[in-house]
């Protein structure tokens, strides 16, 4: 049967080659049609002794079913090919840009308050706000900030006609958060505030945050922990926190918050002026008499209370060197926050 | 800020040998006194020895200058002097000054070389104080004392190696404003004792120099007190014969300008001098210029007062003046009066050694735009015990440079209103609970003693009493503090709160902030952070004559009034964009505003009310190859506003009906409501703000209330229909004025509860459509819940509908 498989793989070899569905179409006339090569052979099979017979057949028809099978795929190939060669006139430039809509963007001041408000949210704290016009008693006398007070020199007051002014720090809220709630309370208060003082390092408007935590045995290590990691989870790394004692007329003791600087991991640069440190909150227990002030008994409850710059948490956290970028809203500026992590 | 020689506090206290300054100033800052910063005493120099001109001769050739020859060492005769060409009036034989010899290096890296001054050699150059950097100014060269070592290094003599502490002292601290403040605090911190120096030692000799040591006026010199006035002691002392022209020795004029005080007379020096040593403010009156003795009290309203630096004040009843028979002469604590002020003249003097209270002062100073170094102390608390001392020391000071005789001293007090600083108690527990760490009792006791309390160990804890010259210690916690800050916050170990873990209420009722951020951001909008104060005359522009909240004091005219609205912040934003040469600008703000609403009486009440306000101006997408450049349009901005308020769960209460305030094109405007309640507004800029703002698109801006817009529904299951829709299209012409929000209500009511859902998807007015009518095309979607519709079910509806619009708003079929 040599011969047979001589020309079942010479049939196979021209299905292969085949390059039009026409081509193919005279292949398979040749081979399997009426008068085809292997149709032929089906019909000398009647010259053959009856023993050999039905060997024989059943090898012509295996190599008929091989040869229509091949034809089968290499029209399936062929058809194929010739609609992508249709579909191919049709192509686009893929790499011209889309059409639509920009991602527009998100203020990092905005940016980094949702990061603060998150991190205090998944420990429990409540967010709270509070009005921007304020008058003495929620912003000066409640704070245990009497009028005359020497303290009142350090916040440069933007006064109204009427006497109201507009807040100088977050602190009214935390008043006006414990008149209304009993303790516990775990609060934090971002927002606008105002002072009358305007240079490179000074906006008279700017955003702090204000953080408050009234309960029966809240202590001053509690402070410690909580500003310590929040500023970690803040800026996303191992720090060292110190603090110096200083003065609030709203709570005592009280301490400047020290934290190693995040840009030089405390060796020493320019952001830090070579102290390896970054002052970056005020904080202290509540003072017995703003407790006094919002109705809350003193001897019963203890309370910390923690105050921070928005704007020099987010200066620090995405490197920008300029307080005033921040109320420039320069959108090219505003853009290189549209996308990554806050 | 307090400026702290090293070398002076050293007067007071021995520093441990490892405390260098960086050492001291990190102890201070642990301990509450923040330092600032540690500067050097002067420019550095070397090279430069004490030296004695004893010769001076005219330079042959130059008028003002002199050829001197400076000897530096004692009894060496002219010749072993070099010789030094000189410029200084005050160049003369006999004067020690700073010579600066070949080879010297002065501040600021100039070397000192052998030169020939107009044919003449100089082996050297004398100094002024300004050229050794220790003063800014100075006329001549330095003189120096007579008995200077000659030849000693100038820069040792001087104890140049000084570092100067610059402190800031918290409003509390008054008694830190004083280098005996600050070594109580080094006494406390470093465990040394206290020491006193050799000029507080002895007492003073009053009244003691010369024969007939009394005073001028003879008798103790005379000083009422008004009762409750606020000056309940008062010490007064005559110093008569002064010579005010004398000079100042060195050493205390190098201490007043390392403390950053500029020399100016005998008199006022040593009164500076005790201020920055002992922290008592001092004054001294020329007695010639007086009349009578002098009285602490109440000014008189409208009196008229002038001051030592010129101004002019009118006072009023509440002031503490200090007066004599003819008026006042001073304001209390803050500054005195130009007209019984010293002079280079003045010969008979009367200090004043005085306790105010805090309260009488506070405040005072700043109300008439001054600070003083007097009232900063006065107003924090200066020790009430401590004017004995103080004017002690002054008077000692005073007589040993300017001569002449110290009078009586007289003490005038009012006891009954002296401070009683009671003990406060301190309980072991508190301290315990508050600070979530223990300190040792022993620690407790040493700490507080060593502040100068008195300590009583009691029961539960202790009964403290402060010194005289604390005024901040009132209650437990301002003790806890002070053991704390001395034993140092850093040893105090962090624990972390205890919190309950128990699922609490979210917050609700509200779309969450971000959602409304990040839609807004998704639709191509930036937010931006502007001032709550703007410029009055921006507001006046788009708002006319609309109350506004003025500042009484704002920072610059162009930022005056609260805004009553985002808009003029984000149209000012848009603008400098567009100048940065931004094609294209979407912005958006969420804060405050600030309106004034009628109250009761027709009283204005101004309501601070939360808003989202944005702009978009420019193309309507950004640039791009397959897009056609169009500029924004109302219904764009109304597209991206209809996603936004879908978001509260009921976009089908929203509506924007037509309107326009005055800012708006009035017929591209329209307000916002929500369930009959107006929110605010959308619309077209009107078109002559575009023209006086100078833009060139017209902007789409909005405006409306925050928490009002935003209050979300909570989400609701609607039923889905298993049954085929059927949409039908009607086509009919209107009058133009009818708008689609009538042809809307219009066909719900007819169609009935089948209508799923209507769209306008061609509206079109011009040519073919006869004049005052447009064309419109609407698509109808009907369904039933609960079968398939027929075709007869859906031309019913489409008859009720094309009838009910012809009868009611003179619809025309469009065949």
């Amino acid at each position: 049967m040599g011969e047979l498989d001589t020309l079942t793989g010479s049939a196979l070899a021209q299905i292969r080659a085949a390059g039009t569905l026409l081509e193919l179409e005279e292949i398979r006339v040749r081979w399997l049609g009426r008068k085809g090569t292997l149709t032929e052979q089906l019909k000398s099979l009647g010259a053959l002794p009856a023993g050999e017979r039905p060997a024989a057949g059943a090898g012509i028809n295996a190599a008929k079913n091989a040869l229509q099978l091949a034809i089968e795929q290499r029209r399936g190939e062929l058809a194929h090919a010739s609609v992508e060669q249709q579909l191919s006139s049709g192509a686009i430039d893929v790499t011209l840009p889309g059409r639509g809509e920009l991602q527009g963007g998100l203020h990092p001041i905005t940016a980094t308050r949702l990061r603060i408000e998150e991190i205090f949210r998944r420990a429990g704290y409540e967010v709270a706000e509070g009005p921007e016009i304020e008058d003495e008693f929620y912003n000066f006398e409640a704070l245990n900030i009497p009028a005359n007070h020497p303290a009142r020199a350090m916040h440069d007051t933007f006064y109204l006609k009427d006497g109201r002014l507009l807040r100088t720090h977050t602190s009214p809220v935390q008043i006006r958060a414990m008149q209304r709630g009993k303790p516990p309370l775990a609060l934090i208060a971002p927002g606008r505030v105002y002072r009358r003082d305007s240079d490179v390092s000074h906006s008279p408007m700017f955003h702090q945050v204000e953080g408050l935590y009234v309960d029966q045995n809240v202590s001053f290590a509690n402070l410690k922990a909580t500003l310590h990691k929040f500023m970690e989870a803040f800026f996303e790394q191992d720090l060292s926190m110190r603090l110096r004692p200083s003065y609030f007329p709203f709570t005592e003791p009280s301490a400047e918050v020290d934290i190693s600087c995040v840009l030089c991991r405390g060796a020493g640069c320019r952001v830090c002026k070579q102290t390896g440190w970054l002052e970056i909150a005020g904080c202290g227990m509540v003072h017995p008499q703003v407790f006094k002030a919002c109705g809350i008994d003193a001897e019963r409850y203890t309370g910390f209370a923690f105050g921070a710059g928005i704007e020099r948490l987010a200066m620090l956290r995405y490197g920008v060197n300029d307080l005033r970028l921040f109320f420039d809203n320069d959108l090219r500026f505003l853009a290189g926050f549209a996308g990554g992590r806050w | 800020m307090v400026k702290l020689p090293v070398s002076w506090l050293r007067d007071w206290v021995d520093l441990p040998a490892d405390w260098d300054a960086r050492e001291l100033a990190r102890r201070l800052t642990a301990a509450g006194l923040e330092i600032e910063a540690i500067s050097a005493a002067a420019g550095a120099f070397s090279g430069v020895v004490v030296g004695r001109i004893v010769s001076a001769e005219r330079h042959p050739l130059a008028d003002k200058l002199q050829v001197c020859r400076v000897v530096t060492a004692e009894g060496a005769g002219v010749d072993a002097g070099l010789q030094i060409v000189c410029g200084a009036a005050n160049a003369r034989v006999g004067l020690v000054s700073a010579l600066a010899r070949v080879g010297a290096l002065l501040p600021n890296e100039r070397s000192i070389g052998a030169a020939t001054l107009r044919g003449v050699e100089s082996q050297g150059m004398l100094c002024s104080a300004r050229e050794l950097g220790l003063a800014e100014s100075s006329t001549g060269i330095i003189e120096l004392p007579h008995d200077a070592p000659l030849g000693a290094d100038l820069w040792a003599y001087l104890d140049l190696d000084d570092a100067i502490l610059e402190v800031n002292v918290t409003p509390n601290r008054g008694d830190a404003m004083s280098v005996l403040g600050i070594a109580r605090e080094v006494v406390a911190l470093a465990g040394t004792p206290l020491k006193t120096p050799a000029r507080l030692a002895e007492p003073a000799a009053e009244g003691a120099a010369g024969a007939g040591g009394e005073s001028a006026s003879g008798g103790a010199f005379p000083v009422t007190l008004q009762p409750l006035a606020g000056a309940p002691r008062l010490l007064a002392q005559v110093l008569s014969g002064l010579d005010n022209t004398r000079v100042v020795p060195l050493w205390l004029r190098e201490r007043l300008r390392r403390a950053g005080l500029r020399p100016i007379s005998p008199v006022v020096d040593v009164t500076n001098y005790v201020m920055l040593e002992l922290g008592q403010p001092m004054h001294a009156y020329d007695l010639a210029r007086l009349s009578g003795g002098l009285a602490a009290r109440n000014a008189r309203a409208g009196e008229q007062l002038r001051l030592l630096d010129g101004r002019e004040l009118t006072l009023d009843a509440g002031a503490l003046v200090i007066a004599d028979e003819t008026g006042a002469i001073g304001l209390a604590g803050v500054m005195g009066g130009e007209r019984s002020a010293i002079t280079s003249s003045s010969s008979d003097i009367v200090f004043e050694a005085a306790w105010f209270k805090p309260a009488a002062i506070a405040g005072r100073a700043r109300r008439h735009g001054l600070q003083t170094d007097a009232s900063q102390r006065f107003e924090r608390g200066v020790d009430w015990r401590g004017q004995e001392r103080a004017l002690a020391l002054a008077t000692r000071l005073l007589l040993a440079i300017a001569g002449g005789n110290a009078g009586p001293v007289t003490t005038a007090e009012l006891p009954d209103e002296l401070p009683r600083i009671r003990p406060v108690p301190l309980r072991t527990r508190q301290l315990q609970r508050l600070l979530g760490a223990s300190v040792a009792a022993e620690d407790v006791e040493r700490r507080l003693r060593a502040l100068g309390m008195g300590v009583r160990a009691e029961k539960a804890g202790w009964s403290v009493q402060p010194p005289s010259w604390r005024f901040d210690i009132e209650i437990e916690a301002d003790l806890i503090e002070e053991v704390v800050r001395i034993g140092g916050l850093d040893v105090i170990e962090e624990r972390a709160p205890a919190m309950a873990l128990v699922p609490r209420m979210l917050a609700s009722g509200e779309v969450d902030e971000q959602v409304v951020l990040r839609t807004l951001a998704a639709r191509g909008y930036q937010e931006i952070v502007t001032f709550g104060f703007i410029d009055p005359a921006l507001q006046r522009l788009l708002f006319g004559l609309q109350p506004a909240i003025e500042l009484a004091n704002p920072i610059a005219a162009d930022l005056a009034v609260m805004r009553s609205s985002l808009l003029p912040g984000l149209i000012a934003v848009a603008r400098e964009n567009l100048t940065r040469q931004q094609q294209r600008v979407r912005v958006f703000e969420i804060a405050n505003r600030f309106i004034v609403e009628e109250g009761e009486g027709g009283i204005g009440v101004t309501r601070e009310q939360k808003v989202l306000a944005g702009i978009a101006l420019g193309s309507r997408l950004p640039e791009q190859w397959g897009v056609a450049a169009t500029p924004v349009d109302f219904h764009d901005v109304k597209g991206d506003l209809s996603a936004l308020l879908a978001l509260g769960g009921g976009p089908e209460e929203f509506g924007f009906e037509p309107a326009a305030p005055g800012y708006l094109h009035p017929g591209r405007g329209a307000r916002l409501v929500r369930g009959g309640m107006v929110l605010g507004y959308i619309g077209e800029l009107h078109p002559g703000l575009v023209r006086s703002l100078d833009l060139t698109y017209a902007p789409i801006v909005f405006e409306f209330d925050y928490s009002a817009a935003f209050r979300a529904n909570l989400a609701q299951f609607r039923e889905v229909s298993r049954f085929p829709q059927i949409r039908r299209d009607i086509s009919f012409t209107v009058p133009v004025d009818v708008a689609f929000a009538a042809l809307n209500e219009r066909v719900s009511v007819a169609a009935g509860s089948l209508l799923k859902q209507l769209s306008a998807f061609d509206v079109y007015q011009g040519k073919g459509v006869e004049l005052g009518r447009k064309s419109i095309a609407l698509g109808l979607i009907l369904q039933d819940l609960g079968r398939t519709l027929t075709d007869d079910d859906a031309d019913r509806v489409v008859q009720a509908v094309l009838q009910d619009l012809r009868s009611n708003l003179d619809a025309r079929i469009r065949e």
